[in-house]
């Protein structure tokens, strides 16, 4: 519980092992009130290594970057990325895993990076929109985006563009159907859908 | 001397064409920062503690143990002992801290003591009001004539529930001091208007402070204003010596960050037998919270000849709504496109024959517009070979169609615009306004190009600061007329300066010469000219400086237009699920600059329609006062699988150009309630009186009607 800067390894360390040690501290981030039982905590506690509540070293990988930062345990993946790393593109808006606008890829998988602790992405490979393509050189997803005028304040446009990538990946000659349940984790409020959906249709070519 | 002017249709390199964003690269590769994006090195972390209680007055408060908490750099009380609460989630105290986390800890280690007041949150029930404000009752014509002369009347009781504006980027700032100098970066609609905003609360001059807002991430008509919020985070940073990021969390920015009213109402309307609207009455009610809400114009846009209408104001225990694109408008539409529909039908006379019979009553010269657009929505609709009357569908999934009409104003905003044109050839335009995602910084950026015949990258658009010449808030559609207006203005002032500097060798007056496709020359000889680069060394040393200002409507910009909507919709008559199928869009907008973000102001327009038609609304809990969907999961926003196929159309051109630009923002998110409202009534056979049309609404109706559900 007091490993100060103990740096726990990618494997040594699991959110749930996290919990059991800080359970009291944890709770106060809402998102994993509730998400855990006392049952879960006590089975986490043989052999594993406890870290936190104080800050511990932590290693990320992002964009192909290494990045060290010490970080309470509590620190989420977004909040790491936005606060620490300076890499805003991801935004919080629900904070909740309901509306995608802080998608990341993990190991090219997306997640909600509002629901992913910062301690347990090491050791994988994180890829936030800055990683996809710059403004001089767009990944043609991005340029598909633009083109396609698949934005308007653009705040979601960063998990958007996360997601579809993942999708596209997935999907290169998506069906409407999968489109809509592909895309379905991501939440526009300027109501953009009509635009990003011919870049999926378009199988994000500009 | 200059005449301000459009340029001719064969003149038009940019103006009307199908740019793409501006600012697209920036916003797709994040490399566009937010208010919310910004951040300093020793940047301090504000949350704020919310009351839990919708009604209550504070007995006491103690911030002792979060002052004392390592990483705790200002406290400060928003309200003490003794202030009366009237909402929840209103701000009770305010904390600075070195990390989010942090923060969140020391919110949590205040104590505040409540002596909880009763509390009033559901206006649906009117009769449990503590307060009502009724307004007095117009009456127009002779009601007891038309109520004689309608052979078919039909009698609703309706309702539209408050909707959030549900902003993605939360209200808030971050802002730095120097001295006795503020920086803010505020998500703002209103940009020129902050600095005297925060200045007054803060007893520093308004031009000790410097608004930016180069990006914001959506504002609806909820971003006016600095709010408490504003205040309170530049003087958490006053206290702390250190700059302070402050954004609302989700449940504080759904419960007050901006809602729109409430509308009810009781309504009977008539109609003879061909169809001619002859008495409508109607009694409606609703709540913004605690202000209560101003009138809801009924009937809309039709003016019916024998008409009465009462509006009766009802504070809640809410903050107070915010204009939501469009005031008023979605809801009267809602109530009385629904009722005209309900007529139709009692008639069994297609609604379409029924609207076009009554154009004559729409408010100004607008039923030759209404009329052509009909007449459009209902090709692109397939109307005529689609719709069935009322009910005529069998089978499980049954399909419906429906319409609506509505209106608008969106004139041009005060605003001024200072164009530089430098010796080497650059131009470029400062303008305090702000792109709120609806493209202003590309559609200037057009109109600054077009004026000097150079390609749309050959010029700089500088917006968002409040030390640019000043314009109004975006609001009310009113930016694109204003900014398009006084750039122009300044522009082609400018041109005429340097015009008056390349005459002399061209042998020609200034007012002979143009500028287009980056050359200078006497207007109709191409060749007697040079090029714009060549033209703008004639500057020699010192660049020109112009400023232009939109004189008001009618000066290259115009408001008031006419739409109409139609929606496709299959109802599921198992589970009461409303899907859409087509959504039908054709909008009066006189010149418009950029055709592809106009459109997109339409598709946004009906997509956030979609979302008051279907999902969303916010409930209170009548016991705590309390919202219980303070939060995305449960206050629904429609996902890219709920919107269905979209048809737009944009009145421009010819015959329409010549009224200049219009807003667009605002007209189209009026009448996608209405239009659903109507497509699921044909569909089903029966009216659901409550929106959002959810399952249990659709099935109540049916239910009600004694149909199978």
């Amino acid at each position: 519980m007091n490993n100060e800067n103990k740096r726990p390894s990618a494997s040594g360390v699991s959110r749930r092992t996290f919990l059991g040690g800080t359970a009291v501290g944890a709770v106060a981030t809402g998102f994993l009130s509730g998400a855990l039982r006392a049952e879960e905590a006590a089975d986490a506690v043989a052999g594993e290594t406890v870290v936190g509540p104080g800050k511990v070293a932590v290693t990320l990988t992002v964009n192909g970057q290494s990045f060290e930062r010490e970080l309470e345990p509590r620190v989420t993946l977004l909040d790491a990325l936005r606060d620490h790393l300076d890499l805003t593109g991801a935004k919080k808006v629900c904070d909740r895993a309901t509306c995608g606008a802080c998608t990341v890829l993990q190991d090219g998988a997306p997640v909600y990076s509002c629901t992913v602790l910062a301690i347990a992405a090491q050791g994988s490979e994180i890829t936030t929109i800055e990683g996809l393509g710059t403004e001089g050189d767009m990944h043609p997803i991005q340029a598909s985006f633009v083109d396609n005028d698949a934005q308007q304040c653009g705040y979601c446009t960063p998990g958007f563009m996360v997601a579809t990538k993942a999708f596209l990946d997935a999907h290169p000659n998506p069906t409407m159907q999968q489109i809509e349940q592909g895309l379905g984790g991501n939440l526009c409020r300027c109501g953009t859908y009509n635009g990003i959906k011919a870049v999926l249709q378009s199988g994000g070519r500009a | 001397m200059v005449d301000y002017s459009w340029p001719e249709p064969d003149k038009r390199a940019l103006i009307g064409k199908r740019i793409s964003r501006l600012d697209g690269p920036a916003k797709s590769t994040g490399g566009a920062k937010y208010p919310s994006d910004i951040r300093f090195d020793n940047l301090l972390y504000g949350k704020f503690l919310t009351s839990p209680h919708a009604h209550a007055r504070i007995v006491s408060i103690d911030v002792e143990a979060a002052r004392s908490m390592p990483g705790v750099k200002a406290v400060r009380v928003v309200q003490d002992a003794g202030s009366e609460i009237q909402w929840a989630h209103d701000e009770i105290a305010a904390v600075a801290a070195t990390s989010e986390d942090i923060a969140f800890d020391a919110v949590q280690a205040i104590r505040v003591e409540y002596e909880v007041l009763p509390h009033y949150v559901t206006e649906g029930d009117l009769e449990a009001a503590p307060l009502t404000k009724p307004g007095s009752e117009r009456v127009t014509g002779d009601l007891d004539a038309g109520w004689a002369a309608a052979t078919a009347t039909v009698e609703g009781s309706l309702s539209i529930p408050m909707v959030n504006h549900c902003c993605l980027e939360p209200h808030g700032q971050t802002v730095i001091w120097d001295g006795e100098n503020l920086t803010a970066y505020c998500s703002t609609q209103a940009v020129s208007t902050l600095g005297f905003q925060f200045g007054g609360p803060l007893k520093i001059p308004a031009s000790n402070v410097h608004v930016l807002t180069e990006y914001m991430g959506g504002g609806f008509g909820s971003k006016f204003s600095v709010e408490r919020w504003g205040i309170v985070c530049a003087e958490l940073a006053r206290d702390a010596g250190q700059p302070v990021k402050l954004f609302l969390e989700r449940d504080h920015e759904l419960a007050v960050g901006g809602h729109r009213p409430s509308a009810f109402a009781k309504i009977k309307a008539g109609a003879d037998s061909e169809g001619n609207l002859v008495a409508w009455s109607s009694e409606s009610w609703g709540s913004g919270g605690l202000p209560g809400t101003g009138t809801t114009p009924l009937p809309y846009v039709f003016k019916i000849p024998n008409r009465s209408h009462k509006h009766i104001s009802v504070p809640t225990n809410f903050a107070g709504a915010k204009a939501w694109r469009a005031p008023n408008h979605p809801q009267a539409a809602f109530l009385t496109m629904s009722i005209l529909e309900d007529l139709a039908a009692e008639l069994e006379m297609d609604p379409l024959e029924l609207f076009r019979k009554n154009l004559s009553m729409v408010a100004g010269d607008r039923g030759p517009t209404y009329e052509e657009e009909l007449t459009i929505a209902a090709d692109l609709m397939e109307w005529k070979a689609n719709w069935r009357p009322r009910g005529s569908g069998s089978g499980v999934m049954r399909r419906g169609l429906g319409l609506s009409i509505h209106t608008w104003g969106g004139k041009g905003h005060r605003s001024a615009c200072e164009v530089t044109v430098h010796p080497d050839g650059g131009v470029e335009a400062r303008i305090g306004t702000q792109d709120l995602g609806t493209g202003t910084r590309t559609v200037i950026a057009a109109v600054l190009a077009e004026t000097f015949g150079l390609a749309i990258d050959e010029v700089k658009v500088h917006l968002g600061d409040n030390r640019f010449p000043n314009s109004g808030p975006s609001g009310g559609s009113t930016t694109v007329g204003g900014v398009s207006s006084s750039t122009r203005r300044a522009a082609q002032d400018a041109l005429f300066e340097v015009f008056e500097k390349v005459a002399p060798e061209l042998n020609a007056s200034a007012d002979e010469l143009e500028a287009f496709g980056g050359r200078v020359f006497v207007r109709g000889e191409p060749d007697r000219g040079l090029s714009w680069s060549d033209a703008a060394a004639k500057l020699g040393l010192n660049p020109i400086t112009v400023n232009g200002r939109n004189p008001g409507k009618g000066q290259l910009n115009d408001g008031g237009v006419g739409g109409v909507q139609m929606a496709d919709v299959n109802v599921d008559m198992e589970t009461g699920v409303v899907k859409i199928n087509l959504l039908v869009a054709v909008q009066d907008v006189g010149l418009v600059i950029n055709q592809k973000l106009a459109e997109s102001q339409l598709f946004g327009a009906l997509i956030m329609g979609v979302g008051s038609a279907l999902y969303e609304e916010r409930i209170p809990d009548p016991h705590t006062g309390r919202l219980l969907n303070a939060n995305m999961e449960f206050y629904k926003l429609p996902g890219l699988g709920d919107v269905g196929e979209f048809k737009v159309h944009l009145m421009t051109g010819p015959g329409y150009d010549e009224r200049g630009v219009i807003g667009i923002g605002e007209p189209p998110s009026v009448s996608p309630v209405a239009v659903i409202g109507n497509a699921v009534a044909n569909a089903i056979g029966v009216r659901v009186p409550h929106a959002p049309f959810t399952p249990d609404r659709v099935l109540a109706a049916l239910a009600e009607k004694g149909g199978q559900a």
